[in-house]
């Protein structure tokens, strides 16, 4: 096999991409994980509210070393300070702000993500494994936009776009946006739209990794 | 003369019977009322249904109540951490009932039982295992998930300020469930780092309203830890 020809995005470099695709002025809520990246690529000069479930809105960032304040935290319950202008409010305002339909994005992690943008990112669903949700759910059906960001294949190379989620499922059709190390995918009702492939790599090779057809 | 505080946390706790449903107030560690859940546990009551965001961290608070075996159900959104080791250990056991609610879902179902609801469709979680036997209705083209709102017998929380009649405030992220378990039990004690004057917290925010709140206990600060995750060595 030859070498490929193409580079996968790295993780930065994946939080860079959603980070161009988030206007100014735009209520955000940025997943416990690979998400949290996106934050470090949001251009200073642009105004954006970040929203933490836990009940802050206009988060900043980490405290400088020797000022964390464990009673300001994040959904992944880290540290963090909250920026002039923000606000804490109680968990059922915190919520109504995503199941409302408040939230302009929000930003998750995957396991997998079907065809028709059904999600399946808190449980494996392995007989040992001990539940945990949080606010997956609630996010994954509140905001305006849903963008998933993940690697496209396992760690054993399978596609994690796929036709249908073999994992316990987050949320039915809530998936809008995919951003992976190889490529930017929109959910439409057609079908996966490639909107972005990650240079040198093939329309055709990237439909071969893929679990399922994509629309050029 | 009207007076919410007691004099210490055992007052504060008094009565509590085996079985009742406690919510205590708390996401992680912040806004977690650690004396008034040892209280609780020198208290002594037993099968206690919990409902709280977690499921304890570390070996103290919430994980202590469980540790002590007092505790039949956890009700909870998000059990599972780095620090979560008495809970794992009881549900792999199976000492330990759990019921696993969307945060959403268990945040509007307490808020729910406080503001007189005897039910809502929402949209979180339909279609997955944790709506699995419940009913469903589409709405306007949409599918919703009816759920029930959780009562309690007694909420714990943390609250930052208080006065005489209950009104309180609280402290930046720790306010979390405070409110809405405040309103969702049939007694709320409130532990509270200062108690002021009636007429020194300032009527426009005030956050939880002395209707919501019948006893409050001042306890010492003592600064919040972290919790939750694994601490890089």
């Amino acid at each position: 096999m030859n070498a490929p020809t193409f580079e996968k995005r790295t993780r930065d470099q994946m939080a860079a991409r959603v980070a161009r695709d988030i206007p100014e002025g735009s209520y955000v809520n940025l997943g416990i994980g690979l998400p949290t990246l996106v934050a470090n690529h949001l251009p200073k000069e642009r105004e954006i509210f970040l929203h933490s479930e836990n009940g802050l809105l206009g988060m900043g960032p980490a405290p400088a070393a020797g000022e964390e304040d464990y009673d300001l935290i994040n959904a992944g319950k880290q540290p963090v300070t909250l920026l002039p202008g923000g606000a804490y409010f109680h968990h059922a305002d915190s919520f109504a702000m995503m199941r409302g339909g408040h939230l302009d994005i929000c930003v998750l992690g995957a396991f997998q993500v079907s065809a028709s943008g059904d999600l399946a990112n808190w449980h494996t669903g392995g007989a040992d494994a001990i539940p945990a949700v949080g606010g997956a759910m609630d996010l994954a059906i509140g905001a305006k936009k849903t963008f998933v960001m993940m690697e496209h294949l396992t760690k054993q190379g399978q596609s994690k776009i796929v036709a249908q989620c073999s994992y316990p499922l987050t949320g039915i059709g809530c998936v809008s946006r995919i951003y992976t190390d190889l490529a930017v995918i929109d959910v439409t009702p057609h079908g996966l739209k490639v909107v972005e492939i990650v240079p040198g790599l093939a329309f055709d090779e990237l439909q071969r990794l893929s679990g399922v057809p994509l629309l050029a | 003369m009207i007076d919410k505080q007691v004099a210490s946390v055992a007052d504060a706790v008094a009565g509590t019977a085996d079985g009742a449903t406690v919510m205590i107030g708390g996401f992680g560690g912040a806004g977690q009322p650690n004396e008034l859940i040892d209280a609780l546990i020198a208290q002594g009551a037993r099968e206690l249904v919990i409902v709280n965001n977690n499921a304890g961290n570390g070996e103290t608070g919430l994980a202590a109540l469980l540790k002590a075996g007092r505790v039949r159900k956890i009700i909870c959104s998000f059990p599972r951490q780095a620090d979560s080791q008495v809970f794992d250990g009881l549900y792999r056991s199976s000492r330990l009932e759990l019921e696993l609610v969307p945060q959403g879902n268990l945040a509007e179902r307490i808020r729910a039982a406080g503001a007189g609801i005897g039910g809502f469709f929402t949209p979180a979680g339909y279609g997955t295992d944790l709506a699995k036997g419940k009913e469903t209705r589409e709405i306007d083209g949409r599918m919703y998930v009816l759920e029930a709102p959780i009562h309690a017998d007694l909420a714990l929380i943390k609250a930052e300020r208080g006065d005489r009649w209950g009104n309180l405030t609280y402290r930046k992220t720790a306010r979390n469930f405070g409110p809405i378990m405040a309103m969702a039990a049939k007694l709320t004690v409130a532990s509270v780092h200062e108690f002021v004057e009636l007429g020194a917290l300032d009527p426009e925010a005030i956050v939880t309203p002395g209707i919501f709140v019948q006893r409050v206990v001042k306890v010492a600060r003592t600064a919040t830890g972290p919790a939750g995750f694994r601490q890089a060595a």
